[in-house]
């Protein structure tokens, strides 16, 4: 099986500083791999080459085969799915308004995209009756969340891109949410690359994780296998299970 | 009463016309030259600086300045427009440019993630939830354009400021008030109204 998205000797370089270095990946159909790393590991400069919001300085990143770097960016974007930490939701749009965005770029029936909604709505745990009228502000951090993971699924995207999507939630509702997530993997079935530096989560959510350090991988594997992995930086972060501290 | 009630309805008029057109030539001007400068941060520095300054002539000395000038000067209601427009162009330009560069950084973000192209993002994104900024800065423009319109007169521009100039040079207070009063009615109620709209469109 050819991969699915392919990451192959990406390095970026900004103001003489290497940001990625040397990174090759793969991810399968319904694969989640974590990629796990400290603050400035490069974890999310590495995710977000895929959607071309940052373009590497060398190397190539394959998407369904293609090289993404020959496909048009708009186009490309609306294929992936995107979430970030806060949300980044549209604070002038209702939540429905908020889930139809991708949709309505892609000049979808205002019926298609009423049923879509409240599908989706429905899906992540958010009734539409309560919630489609509601905007943003109105919304608890872990509802804000869930908008945020609707609107990136709204388009039926084949690859999801999530930046520490619950890093920003209290523990109970961040444990709510992953359990969620799972839920939906299981539900959609999607593609998905997922940052996090929580070591926890990283187990709980990915079918493989990725380690990041100082821009390179230093570990690939499956959570399993984890516990076992020697690198220092591999260690470092066992240590915070012991612990309890996230680095 | 020195001034009779249909002349000074007929000057009101003409003054709200006078605000009215150089408002909109400034917004039209204006709006799409921010724009454009939230995209050129060089650029932005420069030109901001440029209005700025236009800002700090008094008035008085910049309709005399372009009385001389062929075209665009001269005796008349053109003159007082151009100027006019020059004022109102710093408050609507200076808003328009913080109040879309102020979107946040998140949203922006997935903005251009989902696919948005330039214009998608500036009409579905950064105008609205610029909007009750832009409103603030139309606000200023035309409270203030309703205030150095008066001057126009000096000029021959006619509008309330024909009474004023009269009134002075007459030393008849009535006659002054007949221009002031009007004008200070007419800002109070631009400044109300413009002040709902901000707070219909606040997010």
């Amino acid at each position: 099986m050819t991969a699915f998205l392919q990451f192959e000797r990406i390095a970026y370089r900004v103001d003489g500083r290497d940001i990625l270095r040397d990174i090759s990946l793969d991810l399968g159909q319904n694969e989640t791999l974590v990629l796990l790393g400290r603050s400035g590991s490069g974890k999310t400069t590495l995710l977000r080459t895929v959607n071309r919001l940052i373009a590497p300085t060398s190397g190539t990143i394959r998407f369904e085969g293609r090289d993404i770097a020959g496909e048009d960016a708009i186009r490309l974007r609306r294929r992936i799915g995107y979430v970030i930490q806060d949300g980044g939701l549209f604070p002038h749009r209702t939540v429905a308004q908020n889930v139809a965005v991708v949709p309505e770029l892609e000049q979808w029936s205002p019926e298609k995209i009423r049923h879509r909604v409240e599908e989706l709505l429905d899906a992540v745990g958010l009734p539409p009756p309560t919630y489609s009228a509601r905007y943003p502000r109105q919304l608890s951090g872990g509802e804000k969340q869930r908008v945020g993971i609707a609107r990136a699924l709204a388009a039926d995207p084949p690859l999801m891109l999530l930046d520490e999507p619950f890093a920003a939630l209290d523990p109970v509702t961040r444990f709510e949410m992953q359990q969620h997530f799972l839920n939906l993997r299981r539900q959609f079935g999607k593609a998905a690359l997922f940052v996090t530096h929580d070591l926890r989560e990283a187990m709980l959510i990915g079918s493989r994780i990725a380690l990041l350090h100082d821009g390179a991988i230093e570990w690939v594997g499956t959570p399993a296998e984890f516990p076992n992995a020697s690198t220092s930086e591999a260690r470092t972060f066992l240590r915070t299970l012991e612990t309890g501290v996230t680095p | 009463m020195s001034v009779a009630w249909a002349e000074i309805l007929d000057v009101s008029g003409e003054h709200v016309l006078l605000v009215g057109t150089s408002v909109l030539i400034a917004v039209g001007v204006g709006a799409p030259l921010a724009i454009a400068l939230t995209r050129r941060p060089v650029w932005r520095r420069w030109t901001l600086a440029a209005v700025n300054i236009i800002q700090t002539i008094p008035s008085l000395a910049l309709f005399g300045v372009l009385l001389p000038i062929p075209l665009i000067g001269g005796i008349g209601k053109r003159t007082a427009i151009i100027v006019l427009a020059l004022y109102a162009l710093l408050p609507l330009m200076r808003n328009m440019v913080v109040g879309i560069l102020g979107v946040d950084a998140a949203v922006r973000d997935s903005a251009l993630a989902m696919g948005m192209t330039r214009h998608q993002m500036l009409f579905r994104v950064e105008i609205p939830l610029a909007l009750p900024t832009m409103l603030a800065g139309l606000r200023i423009a035309i409270v203030s354009t309703i205030g150095t319109a008066t001057i126009a007169a000096a000029i021959g521009g006619g509008g309330l400021g024909t009474f004023i100039f009269r009134g002075i040079a007459t030393a008849d207070i009535s006659t002054v008030l007949a221009g002031a009063f009007p004008a200070a009615l007419m800002a109070i109620l631009a400044d109300e109204v413009l002040e709902w709209a901000e707070r219909r469109y606040a997010h």
